[in-house]
């Protein structure tokens, strides 16, 4: 890194270049690459266990269908939007390290602020995320057969809160029993049970189905026990995005850190902003990683 | 590829060839067309598309967006080839070997 010690040309102490990149960008690189087989190990394990339970694990656009502001199911809408920021956010970046090769500083502060943004909305869109999935829309019925099931209304996906009446965003903790369940599911006939496997009860096998095999009504979801289904699930929705979240808070940390050495002049008067492009790398880093969190999670 | 240094045109290339292959597998998604819901090779046909769809993106990622493309080809074996290696190979492991354990449990 430091291009002004001439005078003791070493091989890695940046005089030299193996392979005609600096150290830092080198070991950047090779830690990008750990991270990478890190995150496919992740994404290896969750296709792992879907491959295990192909038949009960929960389809993406059941769980993730909401946007904000909007009624009704919007699957796939929020997380696209997402997927648009951070792709947005990446450009930016590209154009910060352009610029920063034309030492040009008043543009790389520009769009260098531009990825902050970007990163930040991301990390909030995925804290608003996050809220929904925890607090959950639906709800389900743990079973002994370790599957969780759903409510229908004219075979097709229904909530337990709308089959009770109730809004499930008034600001009251809901809980129900399963007596109330199969009590309500008695009174509205046009209910009944979607099993975990997609399959569809008339309204009497449901009551019935309830009656020998339900053990609990679950409402959101935790590490434990979620409505949408099988555990694991959850316990990897949690984990890859939440480190791919932490990847993201802390790109946005290192963002801001170079932010304040470009206003300060301190790369200027090193002669060169290679900061911004090792920063740069990570950055896009991110960005793919998210590339494929978005196909394996959401879409497949 | 070209020379990046210049111009800002090719970034907004990426751009553009990003969103609209975003905006593909969104599509797909959404309207999951019947013809793509057979299964070939173990997934859906449509799972294939969308895996291709994503590669695609990430090779312009890395290449473009990650200056790749203009490192010396050393650089780039170095970089490529222990993901192109191994990544393949763990998942052929857990889920092609891997599956025995439904079996056990």
């Amino acid at each position: 890194m430091s291009e002004h010690k001439e005078n003791t040309p070493k091989a890695w102490s940046g005089g030299d270049k193996p392979f005609n990149a600096s150290y830092g960008k080198l070991m950047m690189w090779f830690f990008l690459i750990t991270d990478a087989l890190t995150f496919s190990g992740f994404l290896a394990a969750y296709g792992w266990s879907r491959f295990k339970y192909p038949e009960i694990w929960p389809n993406p656009e059941d769980v993730f269908s909401h946007f904000p502001f909007l009624e009704g199911d919007h699957p796939l809408l929020f997380v696209a939007l997402m997927t648009f920021i951070l792709i947005m956010s990446s450009v930016t970046m590209v154009l910060a390290v352009n610029y920063g090769h034309k030492m040009q500083k008043n543009k790389v502060i520009l769009w260098l602020s531009l990825t902050i943004v970007g990163g930040s909305i991301f990390l909030l869109s995925q804290a608003w995320e996050w809220g929904h999935f925890i607090h959950g829309d639906k709800g389900g019925i743990d079973t002994k057969t370790e599957s969780v099931v759903h409510l229908a209304k004219d075979n097709e996906l229904s909530s337990i809160y709308d089959m009770m009446g109730v809004d499930s965003y008034d600001g009251n903790e809901y809980e129900f029993t399963v007596n109330q369940i199969i009590t309500s599911l008695e009174e509205n006939p046009e209910y009944h049970i979607r099993k975990a496997n997609r399959e569809f009860l008339t309204n009497e096998q449901s009551i019935n189905y309830l009656n020998e095999n339900a053990t609990e009504v679950i409402l959101g979801a935790n590490l434990t026990r979620n409505e949408y289904g099988h555990r694991l699930f959850a316990d990897y929705f949690y984990f890859i995005t939440g480190f791919h979240g932490f990847h993201v808070f802390s790109g946005v940390i290192l963002l801001i850190i170079i932010l304040i050495n470009v206003i300060k002049g301190t790369y200027e008067r090193r002669g060169h902003y290679e900061m911004v492009e090792k920063v740069g790398l990570y950055w896009h880093f991110v960005d793919l990683v998210w590339v494929f969190v978005f196909t394996f999670f959401y879409l497949v | 590829m070209g020379n990046h240094s210049n111009s800002n045109w090719w970034i907004w290339k990426v751009f553009w060839i990003l969103l609209i292959v975003t905006a593909i597998e969104v599509a797909l998604g959404i309207i999951k067309p019947p013809f793509m819901m057979e299964v070939y090779f173990g997934t859906k046909l449509i799972n294939h598309i969308f895996i291709i769809l994503t590669l695609i993106k990430a090779a312009y990622i890395v290449m473009e967006f990650m200056h790749l493309g203009q490192e010396k080809k050393g650089l780039k074996l170095v970089i490529l080839l222990p993901a192109l290696i191994l990544i393949p190979y763990m998942l052929f492991i857990l889920l092609t070997e891997g599956l025995y354990a439904s079996i056990m449990i």
